[in-house]
């Protein structure tokens, strides 16, 4: 996760606590999206930036995990992401990230 | 209407195995944050040779020696199936070691900047002056002289901000100096990467001058669409790049000017080269760009940590020649262009639907009709990696994902049409580099050899990296077999009149006789 | 389930995957607040 990024996050949770923000991701893959789904959660677990061994405790959910999916209008949906169903390896990734997400809040 | 045709293309590579660790962003981002990382400590052992980086399968296909479906028959991982009897030329282009590279840029300086140890310069010149598409390039003769006792580089080495270090088989070899006392656009470091993308360019402009049977002097504009910025404080993107390019490879008669939109600036610039040639306003335009260090061994980390080599060690460049209607060449179809506009929308369905669908449906051609698409063509056992994916793949499977939402085939036959329209990626992780024009030489050939009649040239850019624009961009052309008619004039050809007037009197005559 | 409503949303978009905008757009109709947009680019 883009180290600035790292920092935005950060600031955000100081302001708004982290029950009132949740974190939205759209990673292309499982293991990106699991890493920074950790990042905002345990801390960054590569050490590189200001979220290394920083707990912020955010859930991350990923825009195809039901959660997420099922908020959204669904005329909204299918002309943004609904393709994107049909090129990614969207399993996988809700996998990972759920794991994360169960692992790591509460 | 004459369509312009793309008449050739070329293809360098640049091994840079030392500007990964110097000048590379991910490793100099890494040194200013905690220079005792593990990782800095790995790297340099994870770097290959030059023979590794030659015989690597997608690298050759670069070069045109392999076609990118001879390389998808090559199993993975690429980098434990090398092909031992490489050669370091190919049928487009060509793979260069760093060596004759630092050599190189010391040739296209023309202010004084670049400073070598005296026994690397020999050695570099002796290189240079016998490689056939560089021995007669401008400035070689600056390898004569200057040449620096190594004790002398490392004191002005030492000098906080006052030179850009150029090392070699891990040992400093040279600096870059700064082209100013504090004009931070003419930093040391500046005028590092401007030459660095400089030489690259020069030397595939140099190839396709090798390679195809354009001559310097028959180039009238050049359009160089690489991702860097050269000027001063007062200018700081003034630019043309191109002209400079030109000037060290004899281009006489040509002037030029850069195009810059991110990665989407080739593809750009190819639609300006074939508008301008179409239009009459020049006969022969060269698209080109060369490469950037500050991409080098960006996905570094991962690679290092997953004890891949470091893939990330090349610079690459590139060449196109835009020409006149010959009837021969294929043809850049100016009536089938996508763009993505301001008002196209984010999302991956709306890039894709502004650059694929919209210009196809306009001139009713049906996705079936496009037998090659070429996208971002980034090498995935680059980016898989890191967890970019395999780019070409998701970009491949979402114009077939369109093809599904309009009806044209089923989503069961989604990996059929991926197999039929698209290609492994092989190009380095250099932004602009992979950005549809990997695919041009190829898809020339196969139009050329009537394997294949129409091919799809794409190119996107994440315009919000420069913090001006949430926006993303593309552009994209058809390229198709030429028929063979040109249109020889636009008016009324007198001769031909004069020819059916004859013969109308001659039947009139004729008819009289009777 | 109403996740998101009423809530204060940052996305991490990724431009080979889904982007920031894309995101927003379904964030905002089901009722969330963005605070905070990015698309992050590996290649």
């Amino acid at each position: 996760m883009d180290l600035e990024n790292q920092q935005r996050i950060k600031d955000l949770t100081d302001k708004y606590g982290n029950q009132n923000l949740i974190v939205v991701l759209g990673g292309a893959e499982a293991e990106a999206s699991g890493l920074a789904a950790e990042t905002v959660s345990n801390g960054d677990p590569t050490f590189a930036g200001p979220l290394a061994g920083v707990q912020l405790g955010l859930k991350a959910y990923h825009i195809f995990e039901d959660e997420i999916k099922n908020d959204v209008a669904p005329e909204v949906y299918e002309e943004h992401i609904s393709m994107m169903e049909m090129v990614l390896d969207v399993d996988e990734v809700i996998k990972e990230v759920k794991s994360i997400r169960e692992q790591y809040t509460r | 209407m004459n369509f312009a045709v793309i008449k050739g293309a070329s293809y360098g590579l640049i091994q840079a195995c030392n500007m990964v660790v110097h000048q590379g962003t991910t490793q100099t981002s890494e040194k200013r944050k905690n220079p005792d990382s593990e990782y800095l400590k790995k790297l340099p052992e994870q770097l290959r040779s030059f023979e590794e980086t030659v015989q690597y399968p997608p690298n050759q296909a670069y070069i045109g020696n392999i076609t990118p479906h001879e390389l998808a028959d090559i199993p993975r991982p690429w980098y434990e199936n090398p092909l031992e009897d490489a050669n370091r030329v190919g049928k487009y282009g060509e793979i260069m070691p760093e060596d004759e590279f630092i050599g190189l840029i010391k040739v296209v300086d023309v202010f004084d900047l670049v400073f070598l140890e005296k026994n690397f310069q020999e050695s570099a010149k002796e290189k240079i002056i016998i490689h056939p598409v560089l021995k007669d390039l401008k400035g070689v003769t600056k390898l004569e002289k200057d040449g620096m006792d190594i004790e002398e580089i490392e004191k002005i080495v030492q000098r906080e901000y006052a030179a850009e270090p150029i090392y070699y088989e891990h040992r400093l070899v040279g600096y870059v100096k700064k082209a100013h006392d504090y004009d931070q656009a003419l930093s040391a470091h500046v005028m590092f990467e401007n030459l660095v993308s400089k030489a690259s360019a020069v030397y595939a402009l140099a190839l396709l001058f090798q390679k195809t049977d354009l001559k310097a002097q028959e180039v009238d504009y050049i359009i160089e669409a690489s991702e860097e910025a050269c000027g001063d404080m007062n200018q700081r993107g003034g630019g043309n790049f191109a002209k400079a390019i030109g000037e060290v490879c004899g281009c006489v008669n040509a002037t030029g000017s850069d195009t810059r939109g991110f990665c989407a600036a080739p593809v750009h610039a190819l639609i300006e080269a074939a508008s301008l040639v179409q239009a009459g306003v020049y006969k022969n335009v060269v698209v080109l760009a060369g490469g950037a260090t500050a991409k080098l061994g960006m996905n570094g980390k991962e690679h290092v940590a997953k004890k891949l080599p470091v893939l990330e060690d090349l610079l690459g460049a590139f060449a196109v020649h835009v020409s006149e209607n010959d009837g021969i060449n294929p043809v850049i179809r100016t009536d089938v262009i996508g763009k993505h506009k301001i008002g196209s929308g984010g999302s991956p369905q709306a890039v894709t639907q502004a650059l694929v669908t919209e210009p196809l449906e306009k001139k009713g051609i049906k996705f079936s009709e496009i037998d090659m698409f070429a996208v971002e063509m980034q090498n995935p056992e680059i980016t898989e990696p890191a967890g970019a994916g395999d780019v070409p793949k998701a970009n491949y499977k979402m114009i077939a994902a369109l093809g599904v939402k309009q009806g044209e085939f089923d989503r069961a036959d989604i990996d059929n049409q991926v197999a039929r329209f698209g290609m492994p990626g092989f190009a380095p992780t250099q932004g602009h580099i992979p950005s549809g024009v990997p695919v041009i030489g190829y898809a020339r050939d196969m139009i050329m050899q009537g394997k294949i009649n129409k091919a799809m040239i794409i190119g996107k850019g994440s315009l919000f990296l420069g913090r001006l624009t949430h926006l993303f961009d593309g552009v994209s052309f058809v390229m198709e077999n030429n028929t063979g008619k040109v249109d020889v004039g636009t008016g009324v050809n007198k001769e031909e009149v004069r020819k059916i007037i004859a013969e109308a009197i001659r039947n009139l005559a004729g008819s009289l006789k009777t | 389930m109403l996740l998101l409503k009423g809530k204060k949303v940052a996305i991490l978009g990724d431009r080979d995957g889904i982007p920031g905008p894309a995101i927003e757009e379904c964030v905002k109709s089901a009722g969330a607040e963005v605070v905070f947009s990015t698309t992050e680019c590996f290649v």
